[in-house]
Parts: structure tokens; sequence; C-alpha cells
């Protein structure tokens, strides 16, 4: 398939936060935080496959905490925190903020589904 | 040393259940000191309103009054965190404390002990909370036993955090290896759950610090529940809630609130009675006696 069209696909894809292909390198994956919220708050890739997880803030320092996998940053607005990462398991993995951030911080969560 | 069925009298209320265990470093009989208990409250989360507790204007209140009501008093009280329940708003938040203040200025007992949670001090680092309720962290002694508070909320991302952690190893520094340490903190210091945010992000490194002593005990909160567990020989409590119940570490997907059940209001919250000697023993208090 041509690289345009799978790029479309992806976009199109009814996961809204299915990897995107960078230019180079391995897919970026997305995701927004705002109180009390990540957006998409499902996203999807597949077992070992590279991918960068792009995580940005809309309002707040908010943090990105998956133990299932090992992974741990903050989300500090106005940068991209990029986390790398090679899936090397499958299964539906939570991700939540560990950086108290109010009333409704305890709801805010997301899952990465892995697909073997 | 009290003694199962002394301690139901102690208590004078149904509906408790209790558990002890030894310090594990101490000979039963060894010199403890007077024996003496106290009482944890946890988890007050004054000003939430929803449905998990449609009784939370006045739930604190009972618990007050059951306390008031314990045939022995106990010599003081502890309150391990989220003494109110959070909100972005920097007045209202103030305003919660000074309730909240107000209604436990009702305890009979006037040594009153206080903790903050994630919901009283992680949006502004604990300023209002010190304002009302003072220092985050310290120590005190009580009849031969040494209490140490521990802050692991004031930091936002659930840490003690170096200079606390200095500040612990150095008060440690001053104890010998058998002396009886009671620490209070409000989330769990070990990874109790990590896939549902119940650790102290540096929790171990407090861990390993008093793992030299052989008669440690933790009481702690956040997880609005009984629950007790042992990191090597240190016995870490965890206490029911005054506002709803959360449900078992890793038993559901999420850790939403218990559903409210108007048929046992009060179903799953409570304080508790610490008697402490050679034994540390635990009864578990009812919101109201019944």
């Amino acid at each position: 398939m041509h690289r345009r069209a799978l790029v479309a696909l992806l976009l199109g894809s009814a996961v809204g936060g299915a990897a995107r292909l960078a230019a180079d390198g391995p897919a970026e994956i997305r995701i927004s935080a705002k109180k009390f919220e990540y957006h998409p708050n499902k996203v999807a890739t597949k077992l070992g496959r590279p991918i960068v997880l792009v995580l940005t803030s809309e309002d707040r320092i908010h943090g990105f905490k998956m133990p299932d996998l090992g992974i741990r940053t903050d989300i500090v607005p106005g940068q991209e925190t990029r986390v790398p990462l090679t899936p090397d398991k499958a299964g539906s993995f939570t991700f939540f903020c560990d950086v108290f951030c109010g009333d409704g911080h305890e709801d805010m969560d997301g899952i990465l589904v892995v697909e073997a | 040393m009290v003694d199962r069925r002394e301690f139901l009298k102690l208590a004078g209320v149904a509906g408790v259940t209790f558990t002890a265990g030894l310090f594990p470093g101490r000979q039963v009989g060894a010199q403890a000191g007077s024996d003496f208990h106290f009482v944890q409250f946890s988890d007050t989360h004054w000003g939430y309103k929803g449905p998990a507790n449609p009784d939370a204007e006045h739930t604190l209140e009972k618990a007050v009054a059951t306390v008031n009501g314990l045939a022995k008093q106990p010599d003081f009280i502890v309150f391990t965190g989220d003494l109110t329940h959070t909100t972005d708003d920097a007045t209202e938040r103030r305003a919660r404390m000074k309730r909240f203040r107000e209604i436990v200025s009702a305890l009979s007992v006037k040594d009153v002990r206080f903790m903050p949670g994630e919901h009283d001090a992680s949006l502004d680092k604990g300023e209002a909370y010190k304002e009302f309720f003072g220092a985050t962290h310290y120590t005190f002694d009580h009849k031969g036993v040494h209490f140490i508070a521990l802050d692991n909320v004031s930091d936002p991302a659930a840490k003690l955090g170096d200079e606390q952690l200095a500040w612990l190893a150095a008060d440690l520094k001053q104890r010998k290896p058998d002396d009886r340490i009671i620490v209070m903190t409000h989330r769990p210091l070990f990874d109790l759950q990590p896939q549902w945010d119940w650790t102290t992000a540096d929790g171990a490194k407090a861990i390993e610090l008093l793992m030299p002593f052989k008669n440690v005990v933790v009481f702690y909160g956040h997880i609005h529940q009984e629950h007790h567990q042992m990191t090597g020989h240190i016995a870490h409590h965890a206490a029911n809630s005054l506002i709803f119940a959360l449900p078992a570490p890793g038993s559901q997907p999420k850790r939403a609130p218990l559903a409210y059940d108007a048929a046992t209001p009060g179903k799953g919250l409570g304080t508790r009675d610490v008697t402490v000697g050679d034994k540390v023993g635990l009864l578990e208090l009812p919101v109201t006696k019944s």
C-alpha cells in the first residue's frame, strides 16, 4: 500500500489514537492531557512495533503513568514529552495521571491496547 | 496488656472487628511502659457531595460522637489525611478546613494530631493546610513510643522528597534498634496497587530507612478500607474512611467508590482504636453505635 494511503487510513481509523507514521522512524501516538481527561483516552498499536508516545498538556502539569509497561513521566504545558516504546506484550494497559490535579483527578485515565 | 475481651469492653460499641500483632522484635512482658490507646480517623473528605455518601454532611459528626462515647477515652487522636475534599477554589478550601476544624473541636480528647492528604495539600503544596493545622511532617513521643508523621502528599507527584527523607534519616539516627516506632502517613509507603496509583513514589526509600528497626508499625489511609500488609517485619495498616468505601485493591478495573447502600448506611466506614503495648491491637469502630 502506498504510504500516503496508509497514513490516510490510519488517520481515519475508528480508534482515535491509532499510531500515525512519522516521516522517519517509529510511528507516533499523540495524546493530549487536560483536567481531567486524556484525548484520546484509548489508543492502539501492535506487539513489537516501535512507537513514540507524544504527550502534551493543555492546562497544567499532569502525569502519565503506565505501570504495566514501566512508563512514568510528567507532561508539562508548552512542550512535547516524547516516550519511545516497543511493546513486548499484548493486552490492554491502563495509563493515568499521577500528579494530583484536582477533583476528577482519580478519573483521569486511558488505555493502550497492544494487539498481538 | 489489654486482651480482646477487655478491648471490646473498652470500646463499648458493637459491630467492631479486632486484629492484633506483636511488635515483631519485642518479647511479651518486655519493659514497655504503660499501655495506651489512640484513635485513628482517616479520609473524612469534608466538603464531598455525591451519591457515594448521601449522609456526607453528618458522617463526621456522628463519628466524633461515637469516639466521645468510648468508655475509656484515648490518649490522643490522629487524622491520617484527606481531612477535606479537594477544590480548585482556594477560598472554598479554607472554608472547608475551617468547618472541619470546628466539627472535630467537639472531640472530648483535645490532643489531636493532623496529617494532610492529597485532597488537602496537593494543589497548593500544603499552604492552606499549614495555616490551619501546622506542620505536615513531625515527630512526637508518647509513653515510650516514638511517632513519626510523614507527608507524602504536599508534592502532587506523591513523593516524600529528598529533604524529608534526610529529615527522617536524621531522626532515626537517634533511635535504638529495638525502639517502638509508629509511622503515620496518608498514602501507602509500599506499592499496594500501582495500577490505581496506590503507592508513594519514593516510599521504598522510607521503608529502607525503617528496616533496621525491629519494632515498626505504619498506619495510613488513602485507600478507604481496612487493609493489612507486611513489608518484611514492618506491618502496614490502612484505615477505613468516613466518606465512602473503595474497592479492594485490583478487584475491579477502576478504583471507583463502592455504591452507597441505604439498607446499611455507614457500611465500610468508621474509625479505629489502636492499643499499644508489647502488642499493637486494632479495633475497627463503626460510624455510629448500634
